[in-house]
C-alpha cells in the first residue's frame, strides 16, 4: 500500500462517518425559498396590520376592537401558509438532490435530524401559542426566532454542521428583538426571510456548486 | 517496523474499515444499513463482519422486529480502541511520506 492508498482510506472512512451519521442532502435552494416565502408572508402580515390600524383609527371612539381576532386568525393563517409552502418546498428539493447523490429521504439520518429539529421547534411553538394565549403578543416573535434558532444549532449535529451558524444568528436576532417590542414583524422578516436567503445562497454557491 | 506495529491486521480491508467506521458513529446499525451504505452483496458483508465479531471488534445482537428477523451491529469498547489506533497510525503513515 502506498501512502495515496492511506489517504483514500481515511477519505473513505470519513465519508462513511458523514454518511451514516448526518442527513447532507439538505437543499439549499430550499433555504433561500422559504426565506423568499416568509418575506412575502411578512409584506401580508404588515398590509393586514395596516389595515387594523386604519380602522382602529377611525373606531377611536367607539372603542370597540372588532377586528382583533379577525386580525389573529388572519395573522395565524399566512404564517401557516408559508410554512406549509417552505416545508413542500424544502421536501420537494430536498428529494432531488437526495436522488441525484443516490440516497434515500426518509433514511435513519433523516429521521434523526428531524427528530433532533422538531423538539426545540414544537416547544417553541406551543410556548408561543401560550403567550399568544396569556396576551404577550409582542414576545411571540422573539419567542418564535430564539426557539427556531435553537433548533438549528440542535439539528446542526445530524445535518451539515454550518446550520448552526444560521441557529446562532436568529437566536441572537431573537434575544434583540425583546428589547425592540411592537416591531416583531420586522425581526420575523429579517430571521425567517432574510437570514434563510443568505444561508441558503451562501450553501447553494459554496457547497453545491463546488460539488458538481 | 515501529511505525507500522499500530497498523491493525484485523482492519486491512475496505470492507472491514467501512464497517466500523459506520459504527463509531452509530451506536447500532443494522446488516441492512450496512450493506446500503457500503453497497456489498449479503455474503461479503457477513463475511467480514464475521471477522470483525471474532476478534471481539463488534458486537452481533440478533433479535426479531415483529416476525422480521434483524440483525444489529455495535462497535466493543476494544473496537473503538482499536479503531483509533489505526486511524493515527494511518495518519503518521502519511505524515511520514509526505
Amino acid at each position: 500500500m502506498t501512502s495515496s492508498d492511506y489517504l483514500n482510506d481515511i477519505k473513505e472512512i470519513k465519508n462513511l462517518m458523514n454518511k451514516s451519521s448526518r442527513f447532507i442532502s439538505l437543499s439549499g435552494l430550499s433555504g433561500i425559498m422559504a426565506g423568499v416565502y416568509a418575506l412575502i408572508g411578512a409584506w401580508f402580515a404588515r398590509q393586514e396590520l395596516g389595515k387594523l390600524y386604519a380602522t382602529k383609527r377611525y373606531l377611536y371612539e367607539g372603542g370597540s376592537y372588532a377586528g382583533s381576532n379577525d386580525i389573529t386568525i388572519k395573522l395565524l393563517a399566512i404564517a401557516a401558509i408559508v410554512i406549509i409552502l417552505a416545508i413542500v418546498t424544502g421536501i420537494i428539493l430536498t428529494q432531488r438532490k437526495a436522488r441525484r447523490n443516490g440516497e434515500k429521504i426518509f433514511d435513519k439520518s433523516a429521521i434523526k435530524l428531524l427528530i433532533n429539529f422538531l423538539i426545540p421547534l414544537a416547544t417553541g411553538g406551543v410556548f408561543a401559542l401560550i403567550i399568544l394565549q396569556k396576551g404577550y403578543v409582542g414576545l411571540i416573535a422573539p419567542v418564535t426566532l430564539i426557539f427556531y434558532g435553537l433548533a438549528c444549532v440542535n439539528a446542526s449535529k445530524f445535518t451539515l454542521g454550518h446550520v448552526k451558524f444560521l441557529g446562532f444568528a436568529n437566536i441572537t436576532l431573537g434575544l434583540i428583538a425583546t428589547q425592540y417590542i411592537g416591531y416583531g414583524l420586522y425581526f420575523w422578516a429579517i430571521g425567517f426571510g432574510l437570514f434563510h436567503i443568505i444561508y441558503g445562497g451562501l450553501m447553494y454557491i459554496l457547497v453545491e456548486r463546488t460539488a458538481k | 517496523m515501529s511505525i507500522i506495529t499500530n497498523i491493525n491486521k484485523a482492519f486491512d480491508h475496505r470492507i472491514r474499515l467501512g464497517i466500523m467506521s459506520i459504527l463509531m458513529v452509530n451506536e447500532f446499525a443494522d446488516f441492512k444499513m450496512l450493506k446500503e451504505l457500503l453497497s456489498i452483496t449479503d455474503g461479503n458483508l457477513a463475511s467480514h463482519a464475521k471477522a470483525l465479531e471474532k476478534v471481539e471488534y463488534i458486537k452481533v445482537e440478533k433479535q426479531f422486529i415483529g416476525r422480521k428477523p434483524n440483525t444489529r451491529y455495535s462497535a466493543t469498547p476494544l473496537g473503538r480502541m482499536e479503531f483509533k489506533k489505526h486511524i493515527e497510525a494511518l495518519e503518521n503513515l502519511i505524515k511520514k511520506s509526505e
